[in-house]
């Protein structure tokens, strides 16, 4: 409940707030998005495991955030930026896909 | 389905084995899950609709939905404000301006595309101007050249008896009961028409162009192969003015006309019609000299 409240939130103060993402951040902004969507959908994925622990939850956010910027802007500095990011987003996107099937057995059982 | 699914559906087969995982993991008590439990979460769990058909799935979703201030769910929801957050910051980002989020050397190609695309487009609109001017001009100069071709075709068209004309005028009726005129005096009349300036003239229903002829044959007058009888009916455009008094010379048309024995009345009309026209002739000999340089 405290996380639906949390991202309600954070929705809100995006919305009232409108701030600017600053140029250095630009590139990296919507790949950290998915990377947290990614870590989002792990959490939830193992907590309908039984799994969920709430350290596991924070290392894997930051980490697959932190990763995910970086791989995009080392292929920034390598000149593949665009082609990096582009597969960043379909390996994270499969990932969201295979925990979102998972939770989807866990509550319809199909 | 990938292959990773399926030990999950396994497990979701056999509640049993996934039950005692649990169990391990978290430090809930398991014993309030079992569909069987008489504990009042289980009941309010079962009311809640669709934990009856998923016990497991749902009932373990109700319980971390449950607000609690404990360390994870305070985490969570910090960590899901900022994604939140940095979600609607990039939705508006990317909405409010595409090219603010593309890389340098997108924006270099695009700039350059955009460029090159620009130069082509003024190429192109500098030819297409160049080409509307030169038709523009070669139109007007067609458009007068056919003006002009057309006033002269019918100013001639009117000279020559190809063409129906209206204008001022005068009729004359020239009666001769006895049958006393011969062709001269017609001609005399005609031809004093045309030194009084008229343009267009019919006489019985025939145009009377520059090669008109009377002749007398066997004591009838045929104008251009075309026999007349009494009354010789003119009709003439020109000057009403200067044709009247030009016919009523003393000695000249109508002084011939009457010493023959005829009667002339002329009436002078504002509008007068010559509907009768005659084809001209394609020339036999004569043709057009060739434009001197």
């Amino acid at each position: 409940m405290i996380a639906v409240v949390g991202l309600v939130i954070g929705v809100v103060a995006g919305l009232v707030l409108q701030p600017t993402v600053p140029v250095a951040l630009q590139p990296y902004l919507p790949i950290a998005v998915v990377a947290a969507l990614d870590a989002l959908f792990g959490g939830l994925r193992a907590l309908l495991d039984g799994l969920f622990d709430d350290k596991v939850f924070l290392v894997s956010f930051l980490s697959n955030v932190v990763v995910a910027a970086f791989i995009v802007f080392l292929g920034d500095q390598l000149g593949v930026g665009s082609q990096l990011s582009t597969a960043v987003v379909v390996v994270l996107g499969i990932r969201i896909f295979s925990n979102a099937a998972a939770i989807r057995r866990h509550l319809f059982k199909a | 389905m990938t292959s990773t699914d399926d030990p999950r559906d396994a497990r979701d087969d056999d509640p049993q084995p996934q039950e005692a995982v649990d169990a391990d993991a978290t430090t809930e008590t398991r014993g309030a899950d079992e569909p069987a439990g008489s504990g009042p979460e289980a009941v309010t769990k079962d009311a809640s609709g669709p934990a009856m058909a998923a016990p497991g799935g749902w009932r373990r979703l109700g319980e971390a939905l449950r607000p609690r201030l404990s360390r994870s769910q305070l985490l969570a929801g910090i960590l899901c404000a900022a994604l939140g957050f940095a979600l609607v910051v990039q939705v508006q980002q990317s909405s409010s301006d595409q090219l603010s989020s593309a890389r340098q050397e997108d924006l270099v190609r695009l700039l350059d595309e955009v460029t090159q695309r620009a130069d082509r487009l003024d190429d192109e609109v500098a030819r297409l101007e160049a080409t509307r001017d030169e038709l523009a001009s070669g139109t007007g100069q067609a458009q007068a050249a056919l003006e002009l071709a057309r006033e002269r075709a019918q100013s001639e068209g009117i000279l020559s008896g190809r063409l129906p004309a209206e204008g001022p005028g005068v009729e004359i009726s020239i009666l001769d009961p006895d049958g006393n005129l011969t062709a001269a005096q017609l001609f005399n009349v005609l031809e004093e028409l045309r030194n009084a300036g008229a343009e267009a003239i019919e006489l019985n229903g025939a145009r009377l162009v520059t090669s008109s002829w009377f002749v007398d044959r066997d004591g009838v007058i045929v104008v251009d192969d075309q026999e007349l009888a009494s009354p010789y009916r003119w009709t003439a455009i020109g000057d009403p003015a200067t044709i009247s008094p030009a016919l009523e010379i003393p000695g000249g048309a109508f002084a011939t006309v009457r010493n023959k024995g005829a009667r002339v009345t002329l009436l002078s009309h504002d509008l007068v019609q010559v509907t009768a026209v005659r084809a001209p002739e394609e020339p036999q000999f004569a043709r057009p000299q060739e434009p001197r340089e």
